[in-house]
């Protein structure tokens, strides 16, 4: 059969999976909309988050990343994992015992304020919309290779499918689709690596054959390394950026990993608070998985990559070669006329172009594995982004439904009203995020990777002080979280859009690129709202005995509002 | 009594994420970042050390630590009796 048939088949088969699910699982109260009935077991919601967590970056493009940039690839790797050890030990506990529904709850309840309040929604709907957008866009790019539809379509079938059971079942019918989807994704994410790592190391596991040697005895890392050298690459295992760099992009995509709305909004559907630290544990675990394969199969098709098109006659390319072509993210220019591949670092004499996102998705073909193996990654990819589109659009519809039509413009609106509300938010995010994903603004891909600098920036001192200092006040939170996202705002326009004068990377301040200022900007962030609570009042003092109480594990109650 | 309970559990609490989050801080931004160079010096099958702990090790210790976390903070709920 061919890779299209194939592909309709396992993508029909699961879609039809999410779809019974969100019929079994309505909700029918703003509770189980919001926080799916605050019942769910820790394992589910561990796989519930991964599935949640891992998107199409992850899926589609980190192993791409990894590939083209070699050891600074490791910032995504460390970053996207390490920050779960920041939720584990220092959010999630703390958050659940508070029991609220989301995020600005949180911020709003413990600075006593409408203020921070607000600009907890605000910073919420920025950093999700930037998010999602990029996630529609993945389904777009995934249908329109396998199963040859236009990509505007695409992204149409993926939003009907979201609208359904998001709108459907909200955070109930999203939790259990994630738990299907996160096994649906992570089975794709593995055959394929198995495979490859069976072909070129002859070890199953792909960690190991990461570490392992080819044919001749050559260690794969070694050979690569060689392989860069003689075309003029940074070396794979060294990489690149500065020290200082990768120290900062690191810490601002772990910190930014834990300031997410949709990621920590996650920890409020278990029980109790072991509960949470339990499915925390899961996650991570869960998501180990797939981050550990993903620099071996980086390595794998770097390699396979550079030894099939370098030096090769343009004909003698093999079929996925024109196939990807076709799609214009493979482009090749014999610039000396010579009729062969000419892959190489200097930019004048270099012949080829390889998008950084398809190194996933083509290189079960590039391995040449049977085409049901090409047709699985394309149903995981899709698991992928529509689990985080998802989770994504549930962050936004209660942002509005709940943070601000409930808590500020009409508090006396019935269980019934919010829950219609809620709906139809979720719906417009849908259409907004469709439309986002149709007719993409150049600064989408820019700023997915800089929403984490702006979930730093932003979230997580706001959270962490709220916990961790009880002498934390309104005036510090707040002016800490306005200066710290409009700092990140300026230096991301002004080195990525050019604004304000714009500014190329020689002009960076003491080199940090953008992608790494959200961990500056934490920091700056962090000092304002020290300094500024120290000299304005106290919290009052039912605010302190909230801080006091959520310390202590027992008696967390249900979630409420 | 109940307040003086409170403030053990919190300083023993405190006492434990500073303790795991060194770790955290030694695997990823140590060996993986700052003591990259010195650390790919020494191999084990194809492997830098350092590159390794970049882009393998430092996750595995990430879920580890995750786990000792859990089970330390049971058995601390369980001593307080806070593990209702």
């Amino acid at each position: 059969m061919s890779i299209q048939v194939w592909t309709w088949i396992l993508v029909g088969i699961t879609f039809t999976l999410y779809i019974g699910i969100a019929i079994r699982s309505r909700a029918g109260s703003t509770k189980e909309f919001y926080v799916a009935g605050g019942g769910v077991s820790p394992l589910a919601n561990g796989l519930a988050t991964a599935a949640d967590w891992m998107s199409a970056a992850s899926f589609i493009s980190m192993a791409g990343l990894i590939s083209f940039n070699g050891y600074d690839g490791s910032v995504y790797l460390m970053g996207w994992t390490g920050g779960y050890v920041l939720l584990a030990l220092l959010l999630a506990p703390y958050l659940r015992k508070f029991g609220k529904f989301t995020v600005p709850d949180f911020i709003g309840d413990r600075y006593y304020s409408n203020v921070a309040r607000s600009v907890a929604v605000f910073c919420a709907l920025l950093v999700s919309f930037t998010y999602v957008a990029g996630q529609m866009r993945g389904v777009g790019l995934v249908f329109s290779r396998f199963l040859e539809v236009d990509i505007n379509t695409g992204v149409i079938i993926g939003m009907i499918i979201v609208l359904f059971y998001a709108v459907l079942g909200g955070m109930k019918g999203i939790t259990y689709t994630q738990v299907a989807q996160y096994c649906v994704l992570i089975f794709a994410f593995m055959v394929p690596a198995i495979f490859i790592s069976i072909q070129m190391t002859g070890n199953p596991i792909p960690q190991l054959g990461f570490g392992g040697a080819d044919e001749n005895g050559v260690y794969l890392l070694d050979k690569l390394d060689g392989l860069h050298r003689e075309l003029g690459f940074a070396e794979y295992t060294s990489g690149s950026k500065t020290t200082l760099d990768v120290f900062l992009i690191t810490a601002a995509l772990m910190f930014g990993t834990a300031g997410l709305p949709h990621v920590i909004v996650r920890f409020f559907t278990v029980k109790k608070v072991s509960d949470a630290r339990k499915s925390a544990g899961w996650a991570l675990l869960l998501i180990a998985i797939l981050y550990t394969t993903a620099p071996a199969i980086s390595l794998f098709s770097r390699t396979n990559l550079i030894e099939t098109v370098s030096n090769e006659k343009y004909e003698k390319l093999p079929e996925w070669f024109s196939n990807w072509e076709k799609t214009g993210l493979i482009k090749f220019d014999d610039k000396n006329k010579d009729g062969r591949v000419q892959y190489v670092a200097d930019v004048s004499k270099n012949e080829l172009i390889v998008d950084k996102d398809i190194m996933v998705l083509a290189n079960p073909e590039i391995a040449g594995l049977p085409n049901w193996v090409i047709a699985l990654v394309a149903a995981g990819a899709l698991a992928a982004a529509l689990s985080t589109a998802a989770g994504l659009l549930l962050v936004i519809s209660a942002s509005v439904s709940h943070d601000f039509i409930k808590k500020m413009v009409n508090p006396n609106i019935t269980e019934k009203g919010e829950l219609v509300a809620a709906r139809l938010s979720a719906v417009v995010a849908v259409c907004v995020a469709g439309y986002f994903g149709i007719h993409p603004p150049d600064f989408v891909a820019a700023t997915v990777a800089l929403a984490f600098g702006l979930a730093a920036a932003s979230f997580f001192p706001a959270i962490i002080l709220g916990i961790f200092d009880k002498r934390m006040n309104k005036e510090g939170a707040i002016l800490g979280m306005v200066v710290g996202i409009l700092v990140m705002l300026f230096y991301m326009m002004k080195f990525k859009f050019d604004w304000f004068g714009g500014g190329s990377k020689e002009d960076w301040w003491f080199g940090i690129s953008p992608e790494g200022f959200g961990t500056i900007a934490m920091t700056i962030n962090f000092i304002i709202s020290i300094i500024i609570s120290r000299f304005t009042p106290s919290p009052p003092n039912d605010v302190q005995e909230i801080v006091e109480n959520i310390r202590i594990p027992s008696g967390a109650g249900k979630a409420t509002h | 009594m109940e307040s003086e309970n409170r403030k053990k559990y919190w300083k023993k609490n405190l006492k434990y994420l500073a303790i795991l989050l060194s770790i955290w801080f030694l695997v990823s931004f140590g060996f993986g970042i700052l003591l990259v160079d010195e650390l790919n010096s020494i191999r084990f099958a194809g492997f830098k050390l350092g590159f390794w702990f970049a882009q393998q090790g430092a996750i595995y210790v990430f879920v580890i630590l995750i786990f000792v976390y859990i089970r330390l903070m049971n058995k601390l709920d369980k001593k307080f009796g806070y593990n209702n």
